[in-house]
């Protein structure tokens, strides 16, 4: 458990952020420079606040009214780094043994199920300036997670990856999540990131909490726009793969409520799989349209339009018991005459499900 | 070429008093240059200022003052006698006294530079891990400055088998005690009949300098390597 409230001020920048983590990971989501390092750095004993009190796990760390302030070395916070920061001058063992000399090291048994864990077995005598940025991540992961942490802190830790390299350290990070039951801080900017693997997201935005909640609520709120939120609105569904059509490269998703056609989703048949539909690719018809390419037409009710903000719309159409945005113009509302209770169809076309959107739940 | 017994035994010397004169030195080179290279505090300027004295004053200057305080009834002397039972006046280890102090800003600079260097943020991170201070200091900062520490040992040792103006004013030039190569070198060149000895002495000189001008190249290389974190040691 991980209690924040903490206020900072840096130059003209003012950090006031509160909230709370569970088990599982917390995804602290927001902008470049809304304040999510900050906040991490502070829970971490590497900024200090101005004011304010941190929790972890029942022991207060800091609070600026008793004066507490526990030092970074006795926190035991598992900190990954963006660049990973491995020990140059050790090798890939020393590096993950280092917690071991201050006697925070975890358990012999445990080095192993680490080293295995994270597939570091072939590394072990490596040094780090010859290991690739995934490598470096996961011994950097496995450094953290070797210095017995009751809360492991990852803030960006795909940023200097590529496609292919975030995909695989996703894929540890998943597993760490199910194998070592450790709770996670896991900072990002990235959508993608946060819909596959946050179970809870808390969003951050000019150092200010603008919404914190179970990760399918967060990501799917539409009032979080361009304009202010750090990413666009949409909704997040979960879904079941149901068929894979091989052939034409294209699945069937379940959810509640109806099924889905995505192309390139990554998953097998049975899995589980967490669908992001952005607002601006579902379009609204009155009619059944026939004769389109659109692979989707979803039969709804709209549940809520939303205020006119520069000529667009949000309207949230309920489908079963699932919620679909749509970002439409204000025109278009009023030709169609869209108000809550009409029965509409929702219009999604496949290719706008990619695997961008569509990830391991 | 050989050296008789009285060079060879010079040449004993000289290595000794460079080798002390390091040793001792290094402790507080490291620190100083750590307060100097992580510290800011008011008068830091003039304490730099002072750590580099002994490379710009006549080092007949620094003699005369070392005579002043460590001599035998000098403040510093007295303390040195009565609490370590350590002379310095007129011995050898005065020798060391004074190579050390001249070759001390020479040890400074490499070191302070090689901490000015590291990248804080490995630091950061070791304290994350467990590491307090002290802990990070020699498990992380001290490991990644070994290229200026290899420097500045070898440079100020090097400086120290060529020391002469400060040694001979605090120490004077006796033979077996304080008179090192360069003193020894001087006494041959003022010594009718002296030429072969003194040249003799100088192309030994010469060969302690170049070698270790060049184990220092070598050895920097390898511990920059090995801070650059590649597998490259003993690999080629």
């Amino acid at each position: 458990m991980l209690s924040v409230d903490v206020e900072r001020r840096l130059g003209g920048f003012r950090l006031a952020a509160s909230f709370q983590a569970g088990a599982g990971i917390t995804a602290l989501f927001g902008r470049s420079g809304a304040g999510k390092t900050s906040v991490v750095n502070a829970i971490a004993g590497i900024l200090r606040p101005d004011r304010g009190r941190i929790d972890i796990d029942g022991e207060t760390v800091f609070d600026s009214e008793r004066g507490v302030d526990v030092p970074t070395p006795r926190r035991r916070v598992g900190y990954v780094f963006q660049e990973g920061r491995l020990f140059p001058h050790l090798n890939v063992r020393q590096n993950l043994g280092y917690a071991g000399l201050f006697s925070r090291g975890a358990p012999a048994s445990e080095f192993g199920h680490v080293v295995e864990l994270l597939g570091l077995g072939d590394l072990l005598l490596r040094r780090p300036g010859n290991l690739s940025g995934g490598e470096k991540q996961r011994v950097a992961i496995g450094r953290a997670l070797l210095s017995s942490p009751r809360l492991l802190l990852l803030d960006e830790p795909l940023a200097s990856l590529d496609g292919h390299r975030k995909n695989e350290v996703l894929q540890y990070i998943d597993l760490i999540r199910d194998e070592i039951r450790v709770p996670v801080v896991y900072v990002s900017h990235a959508v993608e990131e946060v819909v596959r693997i946050a179970d809870t997201v808390v969003l951050l935005s000019a150092g200010e909490v603008l919404a914190a909640g179970a990760a399918e609520e967060v990501m799917g709120r539409p009032d979080l726009r361009p304009g202010e939120g750090p990413f666009e609105g949409g909704a997040v569904l979960d879904a079941k793969v149901v068929e894979q059509d091989i052939e034409h490269d294209l699945a069937r998703l379940a959810f509640d409520g109806g099924t889905l056609t995505a192309t390139n989703v990554d998953a097998l048949i049975g899995e589980l799989v967490r669908v992001r539909i952005r607002a601006r690719d579902v379009s609204i018809a009155l009619e059944r349209p026939r004769r389109i390419s659109i692979q989707n037409v979803l039969e709804g009710t709209i549940a809520a339009v939303g205020p006119e903000r520069g000529g667009i719309v949000d309207v949230a159409i309920a489908i079963g018991a699932s919620v679909l945005r749509s970002r439409i113009t204000a025109r278009a509302v009023q030709q169609l005459d869209l108000a809550p209770g009409l029965e509409v169809y929702a219009l999604v076309k496949a290719v706008s499900l990619d695997r961008r959107g569509a990830g391991q739940a | 070429m050989t050296l008789t017994a009285e060079e060879q035994e010079i040449v004993l010397l000289s290595l000794r008093v460079a080798f002390w004169s390091v040793f001792v030195s290094l402790p507080f080179a490291v620190a100083v240059a750590y307060v100097l290279a992580r510290s800011s505090f008011p008068g830091k300027t003039l304490f730099d200022a002072a750590v580099h004295l002994p490379l710009v004053l006549p080092p007949v200057v620094v003699g005369y003052f070392l005579l002043l305080l460590f001599g035998r009834r000098g403040p510093l002397g007295g303390i040195l006698e009565q609490w370590f039972g350590i002379v310095v006046a007129f011995r050898w280890t005065g020798a060391a006294l004074a190579a050390g102090i001249m070759g001390f800003p020479l040890m400074v600079r490499a070191v302070r530079l090689s901490f000015e260097t590291i990248d804080r943020k490995l630091e950061a991170a070791a304290s994350t891990l467990g590491a307090g201070r002290g802990g990070v200091f020699l498990t992380v900062t001290l490991p990644l400055a070994l290229p200026g520490l290899i420097t500045g040992v070898l440079l100020s040792f090097a400086r120290s088998l060529g020391e002469f103006g400060a040694t001979i004013t605090f120490v004077s030039n006796i033979p077996g005690e304080t008179r090192t190569l360069p003193l020894a070198i001087y006494t041959y060149t003022q010594t009718p009949a002296g030429d072969e000895a003194a040249l003799r002495l100088s192309i030994v000189a010469v060969l302690l300098s170049l070698a270790a001008l060049y184990a220092s190249e070598v050895l920097v290389r390898r511990a920059a390597r090995r801070v650059t974190g590649e597998d490259a040691v003993g690999r080629r």
